[in-house]
């Protein structure tokens, strides 16, 4: 089963027509993750990674080629891919546990009682340790709190795919580092399959299976990617002094500053 | 006899803002006898907080007592103070439809304008968000709107008295067609500006139109509406006066009207007191509404 395919991207070409002109994002990218698979997309900004994650969410449309998910043509977002956004958004006028509970609601309401239900949005705070905030509202918790009940949004609604797209880009290194080794114990629990878009090596090789590294923009396309042959569980400490970690980070180092090092700030 | 003059308006200055100045009359002579700050209240804040409004109304009544000294047709302070006890003390009396207390004229303008704009925000808001949700029907509407708003709301008072032949229906016309506009406004506009990221959070969890409205396009629009209906407010009240002096009838407008004609300066004074603290609680009440209603940026 791990060797099918779950998500396809096939010649997937992506141009934007701006007030300025036409502008390529995104050309060639040809992409297969399997189920249970954790995936980063990396490379500098504005090379259309965040572009190729709205691809496979569904919230922008390619211009050319196409995207299968689960043997289906994307063709419009849906709760089967979550996006866990790089800002969190959640409602602010919603409570954590109603942000949750609008995606429950919306997944699991044709089946389920109110009380199974509430008890879902609950489990699913409770997942990321914020079940204590329940019922604040968004602006009473810190930026950290916000993102894991942006994650927990997403895990509630029991998604094939979940897609982050710099989920924890906003936040401080430590806070970062504690919910990054989160999110590998849920993605552990849950066996779930996870595409995340980031800038941080360290990040890309400690989460992933595979990291796809993207050339720069316009016309970017998939320059390479490298296979992460690490033991799970991972271990941050003891991973720093691994010979194989090192040299991962450093392949990908490699390949963003040596071969591809950013040419110009413009566009 | 100027102190004289001064004391007496500086009860009627404090009888009019009732509902901002209530504590200001006990704290009045605190900077007679300038006591040491107590540790438990700052009294410090609040003589800052309450001197400036009133010296800003005893200036008024000061200079509007200064200027009236001498005589004349316009009536003193003091006079205006005196008659409005008279007024209010007896509010709801009714003699026959031309002469009826000042409660009631305030209650019968009221009407018309909760009328008016009851229904200006029954169209005005739904309308808005229509035209803010497609922009098919902004560039419709925008050309429409920019043309009939600039039009001065009497303008509309004929052809209110054309199309209904009663006078109290057309006052209600001519409030629903001047107050709908900022609603239409602002609705559209918030609209517009609700963030993309709860738009988008909507798309991926698939969330019904229903759901979508609810609970995010309301909730974000929320804070313009109540913009919107703030000033709606605001224009029905400026409005209804003006309408009621030309249709008749029972009302503020019209109250201030009639007094004219008897040459009864002393009640248009009052009257124009009473309109003004009347739109103030008005404005102050949908302040306190859009308060309790505007949720904090993330």
């Amino acid at each position: 089963m791990s060797t099918a395919s779950f998500i396809e991207v096939r010649d997937a070409e992506m141009v934007f027509s701006t007030k300025k002109g036409r502008f390529h994002a995104l050309r060639e990218i040809n992409l297969s993750v399997a189920k249970g698979e954790f995936v980063t997309l990396i490379g500098h900004s504005g090379c259309g990674k965040s572009t190729l994650l709205n691809l496979i969410a569904g919230l922008t449309l390619p211009t050319g080629g196409s995207l299968i998910c689960d043997a289906r043509e994307i063709a419009a977002p849906g709760p089967e891919r979550a996006v866990v956004f790089q800002n969190h958004s959640l409602l602010p006028w919603l409570t954590c546990l109603e942000n949750v509970h609008l995606a429950v609601e919306r997944v699991f309401g044709a089946r389920e009682t109110k009380a199974q239900l509430k008890e879902r949005s609950l489990a699913a705070l409770a997942l990321v340790n914020m079940a204590h905030a329940a019922a604040k509202r968004p602006h009473e918790i810190s930026g950290g709190m916000k993102q894991r009940v942006g994650i927990a949004r997403a895990l509630a609604m029991e998604p094939k795919v979940l897609l982050l797209d710099e989920p924890f880009g906003a936040l401080d290194a430590l806070t970062r580092a504690h919910l990054q080794d989160e999110l590998l114990k849920i993605v552990a629990r849950t066996h779930s399959t996870v595409v995340m878009v980031t800038h941080d090596v360290d990040e890309a090789v400690l989460l992933s299976d595979r990291i796809v590294m993207m050339t720069n923009g316009p016309a970017a396309t998939i320059g390479e990617v490298l296979a992460i042959e690490l033991a799970r569980p991972r271990n941050r400490v003891e991973l720093a002094e691994d010979a194989k970690y090192v040299h991962y980070r450093k392949e990908v180092l490699d390949f963003l500053y040596t071969r591809h090092g950013h040419v110009e700030q413009a566009a | 006899m100027v102190s004289a003059v001064f004391h007496s308006p500086a009860g009627s200055g404090s009888e009019a803002p009732a509902p901002v100045a209530a504590k200001p009359v006990p704290a009045a002579p605190a900077p007679v006898l300038p006591k040491a700050p107590r540790r438990a209240f700052d009294w410090n804040a609040l003589l800052l907080k309450v001197l400036p409004p009133v010296i800003g109304i005893a200036l008024l009544v000061g200079v509007w007592a200064l200027l009236t000294m001498k005589g004349g047709s316009f009536p003193t302070p003091a006079a205006t103070f005196t008659e409005a006890v008279k007024v209010f003390s007896d509010p709801f009396y009714s003699k026959g439809p031309n002469d009826q207390g000042i409660g009631w004229n305030i209650l019968f303008s009221l009407q018309r304008v909760a009328v008016g704009f009851g229904l200006a925000a029954l169209v005005g808001i739904p309308a808005g968000f229509l035209i803010g949700r497609f922009s098919f029907l902004n560039h419709m509407a925008s050309p429409l709107i920019s043309l009939l708003r600039p039009v001065s709301p009497l303008a509309w008072l004929p052809i209110g008295l054309l199309v209904f032949k009663a006078a109290n229906p057309a006052a209600i016309w001519t409030i629903f067609i001047c107050s709908i506009w900022p609603m239409v406004i602002n609705t559209a506009v918030g609209v517009q500006r609700v963030p993309a990221d709860y738009l988008n959070v909507a798309r991926v969890l698939n969330l019904s139109e229903w759901k979508v409205i609810t609970r995010i396009l309301f909730p974000a629009v929320l804070p313009y509406m109540l913009t919107g209906v703030r000033l709606s407010v605001g224009t029905a009240w400026l409005v209804i006066v003006a309408a009621e002096m030309l249709t008749g009838g029972v009302g503020i407008g019209f109250w201030v009207w009639d007094e004219w004609n008897n040459l009864n300066v002393t009640h248009i004074l009052i009257a124009i007191f009473v309109i003004g603290i009347v739109g103030l609680l008005l404005e102050a009440a949908l302040v306190a509404v859009a308060k309790r209603f505007t949720y904090e940026e993330v």
